[in-house]
């Protein structure tokens, strides 16, 4: 057993833990934060990302004490009160999800990838970066329509903060 | 997964240290590896000593063509490091190819190269690079490192710090990928450096990484895909699973030498 402590959605966080248990468990089991999904046993559906010092990872090939000491933060913790994030806005916008089950980690990831990508973003990007994400059910053609808009609705928000800033 | 005892280690000394107190202990980079085999009971090891927090194992050092990567440093790190697309983009451009960007952000060139999987991209890059794999130990080439199917030349214990290696005049990567698990499942690095030209090919030997010798001598002729012309590839020592037989690998690593030169063109 260890004890690990980490900041969850802003929240610090502890707890008493096995070395083996997976950070995805963690966050399911111990805070009760049953949003980030697991999809599969081979790292490779990505129903599961957070986002851990900033960065998109699989919480399933993480144990808690790996994170402990990190800031973590989960589909939980993206909306502002009763205001979506820009990406879940975009996502209930242009129905980018059917069962719901993958939709979790393609936010994340989606949110992350625009993180990444502020000169915006294109469909073959948007299709390239979500190699670790798997849908069973949209055919993710409109999970991209919502990726681009939110990107785009992001960095025009982005500008007119700029150029409220200067 | 089977109980485990993980320890955080500060240094490269503290984490040799660690490695020796623990029964049957591995070390941990990024995880994207050991952790998946843990879960499916493939990998059972007593202790974790975590890398991940050692300093002196991140980093990309360039001067002038001299490369210098830490063996902590994530694929998605060496992705966009600016100094290291100047001087060798072939690198780059395979670090940004390796699964996904969730499995970037983790996994790092070091666990990669000590791993060793027979479809593993930076093992081509490392032979075709003549590069210099760095232990706590000692410095080997990479030559004598891949030793075969997940062997190297790591004795127990031993800690891969960093590879080095003179950025070449030209290089390509291409690689065909495993649509489900995006490894290769052909991969071909071609550079031409001060010492010549070499072709290592991943993803398709039955012994892992090897060098196409042929390959290697008509590049040295004439650098050019249209030199490759005529050589046969043998299927005879390709792996052979329920991916692709090995004749169709012998036929991709031609086709992945031909674009791999074309890139190295550009
Ligand atoms: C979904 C998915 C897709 C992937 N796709 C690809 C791909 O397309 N191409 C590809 O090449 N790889 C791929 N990988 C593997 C990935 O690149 C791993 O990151 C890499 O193989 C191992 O690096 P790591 O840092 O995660 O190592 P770990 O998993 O932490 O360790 C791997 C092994 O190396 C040892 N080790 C780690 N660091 C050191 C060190 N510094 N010194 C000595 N021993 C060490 C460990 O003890 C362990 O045995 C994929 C992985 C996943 C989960
Ligand atoms: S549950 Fe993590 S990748 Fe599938
Ligand atoms: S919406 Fe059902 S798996 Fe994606």
């Amino acid at each position: 057993m260890s004890d690990v402590s980490m900041v969850v959605n802003g929240r610090t966080v502890s707890g008493s833990v096995e070395d083996r248990t997976l950070l995805v468990h963690f966050l399911r089991e111990n805070l009760g934060l049953t949003g980030t999904h697991v999809g599969c046993d081979t790292s490779q559906c990505g129903a599961c990302v957070v986002h851990v010092d900033g960065k998109a990872v699989k919480s399933c090939t993480m144990l808690a004490v790996q994170a402990s000491g990190s800031t973590v933060v989960t589909i939980e913790g993206l909306a502002n009160g009763a205001d979506l994030h820009p990406v879940q806005a975009a996502f209930k916008e242009h129905h980018g999800l059917q069962c719901g089950f993958c939709t979790p980690g393609m936010i994340m990831s989606a949110t992350d990838m625009i993180r990444r990508h502020p000169e915006g973003l294109d469909e073959a990007t948007v299709r390239a970066e979500l190699d670790g994400n798997i849908c069973r059910c949209t055919g993710y053609h409109n999970i991209v329509k919502a990726i681009l808009a939110a990107s785009e609705a992001m960095g025009k928000a982005g500008k007119g903060k700029a150029k409220r800033a200067a | 997964m089977y109980s485990v005892s993980y320890h955080r280690a500060s240094s490269v000394a503290d984490a040799a240290k660690l490695i020796k107190k623990a029964g049957d202990g591995k070390y941990v980079s990024g995880g994207m590896t050991l952790i998946p085999a843990m879960k499916l009971r493939l990998a059972a090891p007593t202790d974790l000593v975590d890398l991940r927090h050692v300093p002196e194992l991140k980093g990309i050092k360039v001067s002038g063509k001299a490369v210098t990567i830490g063996a902590g440093t994530t694929h998605a790190e060496v992705a966009a490091n600016e100094k290291l697309k100047a001087v060798c983009p072939a690198l780059s451009h395979l670090a940004s190819m390796i699964g996904d960007p969730h499995v970037r952000h983790m996994g790092t060139i070091g666990g990669s190269i000590a791993n060793n999987d027979p479809a593993a991209d930076y093992p081509a890059a490392m032979l075709a690079l003549g590069a210099t794999i760095v232990t706590n130990k000692r410095e080997i080439a990479a030559e004598k490192f891949f030793t075969g199917l997940f062997e190297t030349a790591l004795k127990d214990g031993e800690i891969v710090t960093a590879v080095r290696f003179t950025a070449p005049a030209r290089a390509g990567y291409e690689k065909f990928r495993n649509p489900a698990s995006r490894y290769a499942m052909t991969g071909v690095f071609v550079a031409k450096g001060r010492d010549g030209v070499r072709v290592a090919v991943t993803g398709a030997g039955d012994d892992g990484v090897f060098r196409a010798r042929d390959m290697e001598a008509a590049l040295a002729k004439r650098f050019d895909a249209a030199a490759l012309d005529g050589i046969k590839v043998s299927p005879a020592n390709m792996m052979s699973d329920i991916h692709a037989s090995a004749e169709y690998r012998a036929n991709l690593v031609a086709v992945m030498a031909r674009r791999a030169v074309a890139r190295a063109n550009q």
